[in-house]
């Protein structure tokens, strides 16, 4: 009993962490069908932007909760940013290319961001650990667990909610959605796709610093986590189908319960069992499980 | 007319002027050939795979297979001669290329990425695990000898340095002969346009099938004639980035000819040598740099520069729906 | 004739100034070019690459200054001026190796962080017959897997870490029944966990093995792992993880208690120690992979090492800075020795490698030695402690400093099989 709960709080925990990196990875792939490998490079930006300048006002000893805010208003800004100044100052020429192309673009910017990152803040670690033990911790049974995660999973269900909402409630998102199941055909009934290109851009990419930003408390911030999480992230949209969020979500899920039950009960599967369950998946719906339905066109 | 003659031309020269550098390029530029050699080896397969549509992030798999298998058949079996090795690489390059095609020739576009990638992840999180291979260290893999007869280092590398060459000339030309072929008009199609090419009678898995088995047994030889120059295996042969680094390349020389491959493997060389001489701390930004540069001004890879792309080699929109 | 003598005694000079001319550049020395590898880029160029580089840098402009404090007194290796070449050890390390070494002509070459390079380097440093030395790569494997005489290592090999943590826990702590191991899930992981497990079962047969588990190198996040370890309960939580990892076990285990209701058995926490310490319980014990950093031994070398090296870098030195510049001082060493021996003030390389080998010299921490595997391998003091927080500052009581014959296998035997012999040999007191 303690282990199953122990797994589902440990998955779900991983899952929403997961989900917030492979949201903004799957909104700019369903609408912008770009492969998005600097992901890695947002996620990494958010947790070094976080832990330096938050980590700077926290050990100054200012009022920690307002430290929390201030988190989510640097991740959430700088990401949007960014987004912005790549999508303006790089994609938006090449948007006729080759899907592949654009994977490839991202990957030399990952590439750059690497360095770009280290010649910024330099190759030592950074900490902020002050938020981590804010919240307390929660006992259950014999085991503790961090409230800061468990806030993490409410934040991954705000997140999903918004997303949700804001596709589907909102003129905007029902625009968003043209453009996803038909770019030319959205462009032919006036709808203006380049500045959805920008804003999906920019918030996908805020919602890759927010993941970064919200995980920084937890870790030793140094050179190379984007390049880790690339990997992770893309196993996770895939398996729930390029371009769906709510695929992103139940990938996130279903993989964040399958590494956390690896760990707890088969811990030499933990290595294979991401890519198992992707592959698995792949093998019985190719597409993914939630895959946009797309037209064939001869 | 004009251009196949080009190629084949210049492929037989370039082998010959290689082959007689040996006289007179330092030890280092021998082994750096030969590594570029293996790279182009593999990219060439990238190459293939690319003409019909089908982008490999996990081309490092085969890779690591055939390093891997130059290492065990010496420890394990004691084969040692160089071209026992290669052999033997290719072999299994075939087999395992036709058993794990058979699953991927089901995929298109992206997934065929991502699940080439997550095959290759696989392998590399198996062969972290296993401490009788070595682990994340790997292992060393012995000398080669030639014809049973033991050599000295300097005639080591004289010997991978030649084999290397007209291993090279070899392959290029009998993928030269497959591009004019209608079987490698046939994957271009299929790349273009699956549905027409059904039309036509063709089967486009089939022709995916048959073009991934040469791409695997391709990078494979690549793998295996690193494993022999290197002296070296490890699982970071089959990382993912390993294969990004081949479609990076891809991307740099083009796809309009074979000789692209190696004009693309030999920049990169260069190019990250002398950047990480120059900018240890930022080799990263100039590679990446150079590869959006490359991305933007010349979308068919410097071989365009040499011979201009005709429409039907080059790595265009399809005429899909965005989708 | 006049005129011929006045020719003679001028070509005569003229020869003479010119030799003369040409000695005195052969005294002004071409410098030694000396490769430093490590990483320089990627996650472990934090905790590892820079601060070794730093180290070893520090060293560097004291040997070509001349400042090193008794006995390094004189200027230069063998005369001449160091020239570094930094090379990143994240990029291909066997041809850039090859490179270093016949592109661009380095001389020797002191590096390698990582065991995989270091198996790879091996061979091809034997082929070139460039002098190497590997500074903390802790693979057993270089030389029990066969004699080498190019290459030297100038630390320990990571088993004798591992025996050594093994004593300590017996040691300090008898109440230790049960253990648990978290080790990354690469080589350096799965050995440091084989060895350390092996060794205490070895010394008391009836310590029980929990969990083990080996998280993917770099996964960064543990909240599954710090819930596996806690539902089993252990005595003991043996972890061989290292820089960001390390830092993030810690920080992850810290609000969950898991290191204050089961010991924790860092093997490299040394690193940790500044930057991290409101987090680490008392009571965890800390190694640092032989006896460089907060264990050095005090001595007046140790005392300048650590002024010099937080005048010019603004901070402590850890341990990776110890090692790395242990590793030249070697070069250093037996340059001077070799000078001594051949009485020639400009000793080659090749007497400075026959030197090298056997050479017992003075390191911030203290003596090394090469007594191992044909006088190519280091064997030092290793220290643990265990922490304990005073005053708001890391210390650690308890050290226990653990001599090479204790802990580390005799010269010819091999490291596992000296473990589960029972370590026949092993000089303790």
């Amino acid at each position: 009993m303690m282990t199953f709960l122990a797994i589902v709080i440990d998955g779900f925990i991983y899952a929403s962490w997961l989900f917030i990196i492979a949201a903004g990875l799957s909104l700019i792939y369903g609408v912008m069908r770009i492969l998005n490998m600097a992901h890695g490079s947002f996620y990494a930006i958010g947790a070094y932007t976080v832990a330096s300048l938050a980590g700077w006002y926290w050990s100054a000893g200012l009022p920690p909760y307002g430290g929390i805010v201030l988190m989510f208003v640097i991740a959430l800004a700088v990401g949007a940013l960014v987004g912005f100044v790549i999508e303006r100052g790089v994609l938006r020429f090449l948007m006729d290319r080759d899907q592949i192309v654009m994977v490839l673009v991202t990957f030399g910017l990952l590439l750059m961001f690497e360095d770009i990152i280290k010649l910024m803040w330099g190759v030592q670690s950074y900490y902020a650990p002050e938020p981590y033990s804010l919240f307390g911790s929660t006992d259950v049974g014999d085991l503790v667990f961090v409230n800061y995660d468990l806030a993490m999973v409410g934040v991954a269900a705000l997140v999903a909610f918004l997303l949700w909402f804001g596709l589907n409630r909102t003129r905007q998102g029902k625009l968003l959605r043209a453009v996803i199941h038909d770019r030319e055909l959205a462009i032919t009934m006036g709808i203006n796709v380049r500045r959805l290109f920008v804003i999906t851009f920019s918030v996908g990419a805020a919602l890759g610093t927010l993941a970064g930003g919200l995980v920084a408390p937890a870790i030793a911030v140094t050179p190379g986590i984007g390049i880790e999480i690339i990997v992770l992230a893309f196993a996770v949209v895939v398996t729930g189908g390029l371009g769906s969020i709510q695929g992103a979500l139940v990938g996130s899920i279903l993989i964040g319960l399958a590494r956390a039950a690896a760990v707890n009960l088969y811990p030499e599967l933990e290595l294979f069992v991401i890519y198992g369950v992707m592959a698995l998946v792949l093998i019985f719906k190719p597409r993914g499980l939630f895959a946009l339905a797309s037209t064939r066109k001869i | 007319m004009r251009q196949i003659d080009y190629s084949f031309i210049a492929i037989v020269l370039a082998a010959l002027l290689l082959a007689l550098g040996a006289v007179v390029f330092p030890l280092w530029l021998l082994s750096t050939i030969v590594n570029i050699i293996a790279k182009a080896l593999v990219v060439i397969g990238v190459i293939l795979l690319m003409r019909g549509g089908l982008v490999s992030f996990g081309q490092g798999l085969y890779y690591c297979i055939g390093g891997y298998v130059v290492g065990l058949g010496g420890q394990l079996l004691g084969i040692t001669d160089i071209v026992l090795l290669l052999v033997f690489a290719a072999i299994i390059g075939i087999v395992s290329g036709a058993v794990i095609g058979l699953l991927m020739s089901r995929f298109r576009e992206i997934f065929f990425a991502m699940f080439s990638l997550a095959i290759a992840m696989i392998l590399y999180g198996m062969l972290s695990q296993s401490q009788a291979l070595g682990s994340t260290d790997g292992f060393n893999v012995a000398r080669v000898t030639a014809l049973g007869i033991e050599l000295t280092a300097g005639q080591a590398s004289l010997l991978i340095y030649l084999v290397a060459c007209a291993l090279a000339a070899i392959l290029s030309i009998l993928t030269h002969i497959y591009y004019k072929s209608e079987v490698g008009f046939a994957c271009l199609a299929a790349g273009e346009n699956e549905v027409r090419l059904q039309y036509l009678g063709a089967t486009p898995n089939r022709i995916f099938y048959g073009t991934y088995i040469i791409a695997a047994t391709l990078a494979a030889l690549g793998g295996a004639l690193t494993a022999i120059n290197y002296g070296h295996v490890g699982p970071n042969m089959t990382y993912w980035t390993q294969s990004g680094e081949f479609i990076f390349i891809a991307l740099l020389g083009g796809s309009g000819s074979v000789m692209a491959a190696f004009v693309g493997s030999t920049l990169f060389e260069f190019v990250r040598t002398y950047a990480l001489e120059f900018a240890p701390d930022a080799w990263q930004l100039i590679l990446g740099t150079v590869l959006v540069l490359i991305i933007f001004f010349l979308p068919d890879g410097l071989w365009s520069l040499i011979q201009p792309a005709r429409s039907s080699a080059r790595i265009k929109r399809r005429g899909k729906a965005p989708s | 004739m006049h005129t011929k003598t006045r020719l003679r005694t001028l070509s005569a000079l003229i020869l003479a100034s010119g030799m003369m001319a040409m000695a005195q550049g052969a005294q002004a020395q071409d410098p030694l070019k000396l490769g430093l590898i490590s990483f320089y880029s990627g996650p472990v160029s934090g905790p590892v690459g820079i601060p070794s580089r730093n180290g070893a840098d520090l060293i560097i402009e004291a040997i070509n200054n001349g400042t090193l404090p008794a006995p390094y007194t004189a200027a230069g290796i063998g005369g001449r001026q160091i020239e570094t070449v930094y090379v990143d050890e994240a990029v291909d390390p066997v041809a850039e190796y090859r490179n270093a070494v016949l592109r661009q002509g380095v001389d020797a070459v002191v590096g390698y962080a990582s065991s995989g390079s270091c198996l790879a380097v091996a061979p091809v440093a034997e082929e070139l017959k460039t002098l190497t030395l590997f500074y903390y790569c802790g693979t057993v494997r270089t030389f029990e897997e066969g004699p080498k005489e190019y290459v030297f290592r100038t630390m320990n090999t990571q088993d004798v870490e591992n025996i050594a943590a093994a004593r300590y826990v017996l040691a300090t702590r008898d109440d230790v029944n049960t253990i648990s191991g978290i080790n990354q899930n690469y080589g350096w992981g799965q050995e440091s966990w084989r060895d350390f497990s092996k060794s205490l079962q070895q010394l008391k047969p009836e310590v029980e093995i929990k969990s083990e588990l080996f998280p993917k190198f770099l996964a960064g996040q543990y909240g599954a792992e710090v819930t596996a370890l806690s539902r089993n309960k252990a005595d003991l939580i043996h972890s061989s993880f290292w820089g960001g990892d390390l830092d993030a076990l810690i920080l992850q285990a810290a609000p969950r208690g898991l290191f204050k209701s089961q010991t924790g058995l860092l093997t490299t926490g040394g690193t940790a120690l500044n930057t991290l310490a409101k987090q680490i319980p008392d009571g965890t014990i800390i190694g640092v992979r032989g006896n460089g950093g907060i264990l050095a031994p005090d001595s007046d070398f140790n005392d300048w090492f650590r002024a010099e090296y937080e005048k010019k870098y603004g901070e402590q030195p850890t341990f990776p800075a110890y090692y790395m510049a242990q590793s030249v001082l070697a070069l250093k060493a037996a340059a001077d020795k070799a000078a001594a021996e051949s009485g020639s003030s400009a000793p080659d390389m090749e007497q400075i490698r026959a030197a090298l080998k056997g050479i017992e010299y003075d390191t911030p921490a203290g003596k090394v030695s090469l007594n191992r595997h044909n006088g190519h391998q280091a064997a030092t003091e290793l220290a643990y402690g265990t922490f304990k927080l005073v005053d708001g500052k890391p210390t650690l009581e308890n050290v226990i400093r653990y001599q090479p014959n204790c802990v580390i296998a005799p010269e010819g035997a091999k490291s596992l099989d000296w473990i589960e012999a029972g370590f026949p040999g092993a000089q303790c007191d």
